[in-house]
């Protein structure tokens, strides 16, 4: 296995696009990733999509994405773990140009979340859990991190407003971004008297859906010394899976995957949890931030709050969080979501972030993940 | 490899539940999916059954507060209408325990 760099990137700003389909995102973003690579062509692409079929009618998106971004017939395929598309799709690539299988492979995530509404929408996002066990009684994702949510207050004492600190720091990254969905800041207080989803998970507390696309270009790193000023590495890649149904899980509170993932990550890369710069976490959830924390090795059990409570996760802090917004105030757009973490991430390694820029940032930790944890990708970049 | 074909062998053993149990955890959702509209906003709950398993599944039948840790039975309910057309889809919910009035 050789190195891989990341030598292109290419994002467009998560949101309503009411006037952009599918195929014109997945462009956009694309061309956007060719310009910064000073790159006309590569061999295949990959693509993280995870509601294509359910949102929008339309699988296959190899072929349509490829051709309408005018790639030839190159090989290309859509990768699919719920949420964890967009970083399941990354390790493809990387695996891809790792294995010297292939020279340059594009990766892309993209999502069409408002071609759905309403309790269609709601329906459509139902494809990723268990059919049989928790969709046909009417159980959502939301319902579900609700679920796990109460039960972790319930064992660890916790008031609801231990969770905001999360969501105040996601917005305020996202208010400093132009690619962000929300750019609103949440005050202190606000965030326990917000609108129940589903109790305890409020507005404030669970991440929107957006329509987004995003890319990444990956070739080996020796290559891409000629190519680019400043290569980001991918020093880990790693992934593992939970149960499906959460009811099937002998301990909820433990992310297992996220644990066996982050850890094989760290392995890899030849790094720790105090080595990391800045954590591009999936925020779906505040409990999920908790957990991921306690699991990837920040936190002890019961504590992934405190970090939030104590202003650790903020642009200036030690552990910077979510520092482009998370998928709390970017947006998540489902399968893409891994990819933007992706760009976000090199943005970061580069040193051109802007008013989120992570001083001397120089490993990021990226994790996304499929329902509630039952895929699990963790990624680390370095410089 | 071998020509002939033999069934790959899992064996699940039948399980009878008693079908009681205590809430776990417990929601209300207000964003329901197709089918559960006219429903919504409905509760529900993981319920760890008394042989040990968790379950998950709607709440049915509930006039109070409920808590972790308050005791619930299995019901046979409608779950959802296939459209205004289609199947009628039954399945388990749980509901509190009723008082029981004793004999006198």
């Amino acid at each position: 296995m050789r190195p891989v760099a990341i030598v292109g990137i290419g994002q467009t700003p998560v949101g309503e696009h009411w006037s952009s389909s599918l195929r014109m995102l997945a462009a956009d973003a694309i061309h956007h990733a060719f310009q910064d690579a000073s790159l006309r062509q590569v061999d295949s692409l990959y693509i993280g999509n995870a509601y294509g079929a359910a949102f929008s009618s339309q699988q296959q998106l190899g072929s349509l994405v490829a051709d309408y971004a005018g790639l030839g017939n190159i090989e290309a395929c859509t990768l699919e773990a719920g949420d964890a598309s967009g970083a399941a799709a990354l390790r493809a690539g990387y695996l891809a140009v790792a294995s010297g299988a292939v020279e340059t492979a594009l990766v892309l995530g993209v999502e069409k979340s408002t071609d759905t509404i309403g309790s269609a929408h709601v329906e459509a996002r139902g494809v990723s859990l268990d059919a049989d066990y928790e969709a046909a009684h009417g159980v959502t994702l939301t319902a579900l991190a609700a679920l796990l949510m109460r039960r972790y207050m319930y064992e660890h004492g916790l008031p609801l407003d231990a969770f905001e600190g999360f969501s105040i720091n996601a917005h305020a990254n996202g208010a400093r971004s132009e690619y962000a969905m929300f750019r609103n800041l949440i005050k202190p207080g606000r965030f326990a008297k917000a609108p129940m989803i589903a109790d305890p998970v409020s507005l404030f507390d669970s991440a929107p859906d957006g329509d987004g696309a995003a890319a990444v270009i990956l070739t080996s790193a020796e290559r891409a010394a000629d190519l680019v000023a400043q290569p980001v590495i991918i020093a880990a890649s790693a992934a593992a899976t939970d149960t499906l149904a959460l009811q099937d899980r002998a301990d909820m509170l433990h992310l297992k995957a996220v644990q066996s993932s982050a850890s094989r990550a760290f392995a890899q890369a030849g790094l720790q949890p105090d080595d990391v710069s800045f954590f591009e976490l999936h925020d779906a959830y505040t409990v999920l931030s908790a957990l991921a924390l306690e699991a990837s090795g920040f936190a002890e059990r019961g504590q992934g709050c405190a970090l939030a409570q104590s202003n650790s996760i903020g642009l200036t802090s030690k552990l910077p969080l979510s520092t482009f917004g998370g998928l709390k105030a970017r947006g998540n757009p489902a399968g893409a979501t891994g990819i933007y973490q992706a760009v976000e991430a090199t943005m970061q390694l580069r040193g051109i972030a802007g008013a989120n820029q992570v001083v001397g940032a120089k490993v990021g930790l990226l994790q996304n993940l499929g329902g509630l944890g039952s895929s699990a990708y963790t990624h680390i970049l370095r410089v | 490899m071998s020509t002939e074909r033999k069934p790959v062998d899992v064996q699940h053993e039948p399980f009878t539940f008693a079908g009681t149990g205590e809430i776990y955890s417990f929601t209300t959702l207000q964003e329901s999916p197709e089918g559960f509209d006219d429903q919504a906003p409905y509760m529900l709950a993981i319920v760890k059954l008394d042989e040990g398993p968790l379950v998950t599944a709607q709440l049915t039948d509930v006039d109070g507060p409920v808590a972790i840790g308050d005791r619930v039975e299995m019901v046979t309910r409608k779950l959802t209408t296939e459209g205004e057309r289609g199947m009628i889809v039954y399945g388990y919910k749980f509901r509190p325990v009723l008082a029981r009035t004793s004999a006198t």
